[in-house]
């Protein structure tokens, strides 16, 4: 991974149906994780869901964040469905 | 103290280890809980965890760090099983013990509530039809807001 860009990382649900544990995007001024989101979502098929019905949750950085957050080189920005612990 | 692990706890010493925590301490009150046979499926023989390693200490850390704020804890224990479980297996133990047992019960449910909803952890039930993610329940939701 180059010093540009971002760590997308999935988990649970998504991570299996999208058949993608990690992958990187290239990061850009004023880039926010709902952005990314998109153009992922822009992929088609599975990865549709990103923008689809199905509430997705977003973390930066390991901390809870929303689709306007910004993003930035180095961050690592995780997608995962509702969290269903204990 | 938190840990999320692969192996089994022992809910006895981690009562001990809440009632060493000085002359103050009143009251414990702690939860297990456990797997069980029907959830969002039926005739479900185990579980599967997975978990945010990293993110998931941070926001029990911080669930603690509010429940501290809210009540008198003097000790917290939460401990989360990942991975493969079985049948009755324990899943989870939160333990709190404060001065009184108000404030006890109450940062010991407070925990567990607000972990089910944010805590990074996922559920994947097993049972004789294959694998199947559980989905977030709005009563769980409802629970976890009826704190804020």
């Amino acid at each position: 991974m180059s010093a540009n860009t971002i760590t997308v990382r999935f988990f649970a649900r998504l991570r299996e149906e999208l058949d993608t544990e990690q992958l990187a995007v290239e990061a850009r001024p004023g880039l926010t994780a709902g952005d990314v989101m998109a153009d992922l979502a822009s992929r088609g098929g599975a990865w549709s869901q990103l923008q689809g019905e199905q509430p997705v949750m977003i973390a930066i950085n390991q901390a809870m964040a929303k689709p306007g957050s910004g993003v930035q080189a180095g961050d690592e920005l995780a997608l995962f469905p509702p969290v269903t612990g204990g | 103290m938190i840990s999320i692990q692969t192996g089994d706890f022992d809910s006895a010493a981690e009562y001990a280890a809440l009632r060493d925590s000085g002359a103050g301490t009143g009251a414990i009150a702690t939860f297990t809980g456990l797997v069980r046979d029907s959830g969002d499926t039926q005739g479900v023989t185990g579980l599967y965890l997975e978990h945010y390693p990293g993110m998931t200490e941070q926001v029990i850390q911080g669930l603690i760090d509010e429940a501290s704020s809210r009540w008198d804890v003097r000790q917290a224990r939460v401990i989360h099983r990942v991975g493969r479980l079985a049948l009755q297996d324990q899943i989870v133990f939160v333990g709190v013990c404060s001065g009184h047992r108000g404030d006890a019960f109450a940062a010991c449910e407070y925990i567990m509530d607000a972990l089910k909803t944010s805590a990074p952890f996922w559920k994947k039930e097993i049972n004789q039809d294959g694998e199947h993610w559980v989905e977030q329940k709005a009563s769980d939701r409802e629970r976890s807001q009826g704190w804020d």
